[in-house]
């Protein structure tokens, strides 16, 4: 309990943008083979400090096989809703779930992000008692407390039930409960995000645990049976108001990313892969007479590939898929960033009209057959992955891991964790930063940044920038 | 010198209605964010002029539904002094419960961005806006009964009932009228920052005017024992 709202918080985006740089990026490092225990890396990120693009802390766990994927603050900007009355919470933890494991590991970041250390630790058990969902996965803030995404439901497995969102205490960590009262037809989980003054969420789908924790089942995605619909929903009444099927063969739809001004009521999802012609799409949705609306607005081509440079998982296709596996939307909501972590290339389209993305932007790095180096001359493998733009739209971070058996069947010499930072022009362009190409420990990978303050997917804005 | 007592009296306790509007409505716990965003959101100063009448009907009723009961409880005049001290430590009770447990009630968030007098209504149920008025209510009807002198027990209620509207109505629009400025400001002239830098924890303060609001009013009950 502070007695002034925590000065990471800002009311709207634009005053987030105007607030000052990120000092620092936490990154989660996950063990593939789980012979390791998970780690918080934190990065310098100050550019002109010494150790500009070096781990300077790692808060590692003490239990093995956790999987990090991605992870959330305890609070963000959307504590200065005008309806909650009390803003007086403090950025400081962070909300790590493991995505194997379903244990939560709550990380302080006080007094300062080089001391950060383990707060409190969830059990998996408490998990499944208090909500029957498993495999937590993605973090915001809201209203009531934090929430959290889950992709299993209850049983070994996690398909006993489909798996939901369960919200915890934002002070204590307790966990409440499921907070939907009424799904509809939903029935796989992924990403989740919201317009908190116009009171709605909007829901992805993934897959349930037997179709990826064993790595990509291909008859199964073959036969459209990965996530592909939308789900949009009435947030204070939990209740599942529409669902929009993306047509069977638009196979996993992820990230959600609506805009950040809340007077504009529309936003993006990435989609991984078109089974007929393994095409990746980005789809634009809008809300209008009170009803949403989809429609695919972007879609990136495979590209043609020898044999030999294939994977045996591709080498009847012949070509690289891009797999878009994670899209990120600027403060400003002008500039998506778009990572083809298959073709390896980092895309930035300028989406000043939502509905109309224009490419404005690229980089080459990594890929399955290009196999792009860092212009420092360093090798990188994997592709673009999770990406995280800073508040000021002038920075873009990525890593290069996308989930440990996915990692082996695309990228099946390894994928080494590597985190890299691009300059993104005033009117648009990507060049990558030569001094900012982060190595971690030995048998890590990286996934999920989180920057310092706040940054392009973590914040919930209550008020329009104006 | 007596008239002139009752009178100073009465006037401090109209000074402490309004100035407990004040009070409330520059208080952004109480609602004049919203108003300001209400405006934002429609990029219009009409929506924002729109947002105060829920805003003031909502606190308006969370005040009659503390201060009527009280109105008719005072008609069992035999029991006015133990009514009084009742309140008082009522108030003082809920001023240290709220100093004691900090917790907000998270079933607020269940209320919906549009449903602003709902919202109003609660937020000042739950965190003793109404209960604040209460012993300066109890004043008012013990110097406006002085006044008159003892009357029958049915005038006496609406008499009491009266001024219950009164003092809500006089508070809700000391209250709206400053949450209105505040929000006025915010919009056309000081912008959003100022929302972040502007905002102070109220929690202690609050309590603790709870707490002092209920003590005076129980020290003033018990000495005027006669």
């Amino acid at each position: 309990m502070t007695m002034r709202p925590d000065p990471t918080f800002h009311a709207s985006p634009k005053l987030a943008m105007e607030a000052a740089a990120e000092n620092f990026a936490y990154t989660l490092l996950l063990s593939p083979d789980f012979s390791q225990p998970d780690a918080l890396a934190v990065i310098d990120a100050k550019p002109r400090s010494p150790s500009f693009g070096k781990v300077v802390h790692t808060v590692t766990m003490p239990y093995k096989g956790d999987e990090f994927h991605h992870f959330g603050w305890n609070a963000c900007s959307s504590a200065l809703s005008p309806l909650c009355g009390h803003a007086f919470l403090e950025r400081r933890y962070l909300i790590i779930p493991g995505i194997r494991s379903s244990r939560i590991y709550v990380v302080d970041t006080k007094p300062d992000p080089t001391q950060a250390k383990i707060h409190k630790i969830i059990e998996p058990e408490e998990v499944f008692k208090k909500t029957g969902y498993s495999r937590p996965h993605t973090v915001h803030c809201g209203p009531e407390g934090i929430y959290v995404s889950t992709l299993g439901g209850g049983g070994k497995n996690g398909t006993d039930g489909p798996p939901g969102i369960f919200i915890m205490d934002c002070e204590t960590f307790e966990i409440l409960g499921r907070w939907e009262i009424d799904r509809g037809p939903q029935k796989l989980h992924y990403d989740f995000w919201w317009n908190l003054p116009r009171d709605y969420m909007v829901t992805s789908e993934w897959a349930l645990p037997p179709q990826f924790e064993n790595g990509i089942v291909a008859e199964d995605l073959l036969a459209n049976k990965y996530g592909h619909h939308i789900h949009f929903w009435d947030l204070r009444a939990r209740r599942n108001v529409q669902t929009i099927d993306l047509g069977a063969n638009h196979q996993m739809a992820l990230e959600v990313r609506p805009a950040h001004d809340p007077v504009r009521e529309y936003g993006f999802v990435g989609v991984v892969v078109d089974t007929t012609n393994l095409e990746a799409s980005i789809w634009t949705w809008w809300r209008e007479g009170g009803r949403f609306h989809i429609e695919k607005t972007a879609t990136i081509p495979p590209e043609p590939a020898q044999k030999n440079q294939l994977p045996p998982l591709l080498q009847g296709f012949g070509a690289v898929p891009p797999l878009v596996s994670d899209i990120d939307l600027s403060l400003d909501d002008r500039f998506l960033y778009v990572s083809c972590w298959g073709t390896g290339e980092m895309r930035q389209y300028d989406v000043t009209n939502p509905r109309k993305p224009k490419l404005a932007g690229s980089v080459r790095i990594g890929g399955i057959a290009r196999r792009t180096p860092h212009p420092n001359g360093k090798a990188y493998a994997g592709g673009p992955q999770m990406v995280e733009i800073s508040r000021d739209g002038k920075r873009v971070y990525w890593t290069n891991s996308l989930y440990s058996t996915w990692d082996n069947q695309f990228y099946p010499d390894g994928v080494p964790g590597t985190e890299v930072m691009a300059h993104a022009g005033a009117n648009g362009g990507l060049e990558l930063e030569k001094d900012y190409c982060v190595s971690f420990p030995d048998g890590y990978r990286a996934h999920q940044i989180r920057l310092e303050g706040g940054d392009c997917s973590t914040d919930s804005f209550c008020y329009p920038s104006v | 010198m007596i008239a002139s007592g009752t009178d100073l009296t009465l006037a401090g306790l109209w000074l402490a209605v309004v100035a407990s509007g004040l009070y409330h409505g520059v208080n952004p716990g109480m609602g004049w964010p919203l108003v300001v965003s209400a405006g934002l959101m429609e990029r219009s100063s009409r929506a924002l002029v729109k947002a105060l009448g829920p805003l003031t009907l909502g606190h308006l009723l969370a005040m009659l539904v503390m201060l009527l009961p009280f109105g008719l409880l005072l008609a069992l005049v035999e029991w006015q002094q133990r009514i009084r001290i009742g309140a008082s430590l009522l108030v003082i009770g809920f001023g240290i419960f709220r100093l004691v447990n900090r917790r907000h009630p998270r079933a607020l968030a269940r209320i919906r961005p549009t449903q602003l007098a709902l919202w109003s209504f609660f937020v000042a149920i739950a965190h003793g806006a109404g209960l604040m008025l209460v012993p300066i209510y109890l004043g008012l009807c013990r110097a406006a009964e002085r006044d008159s002198g003892h009357e029958a027990a049915g005038s006496l209620i609406n008499a009491n009932l009266g001024m219950a509207v009164l003092v809500a109505v006089v508070h809700s629009l000391a209250m709206i009228a400053a949450g209105g400025c505040v929000a006025w400001l915010v919009y056309r002239y000081l912008g959003l920052k100022f929302l972040s830098r502007s905002w102070f924890n109220l929690d202690a303060v609050w309590a603790a005017s709870l707490i002092a609001v209920g003590a005076l009013s129980l020290s003033l009950s018990v000495a005027s024992r006669s």
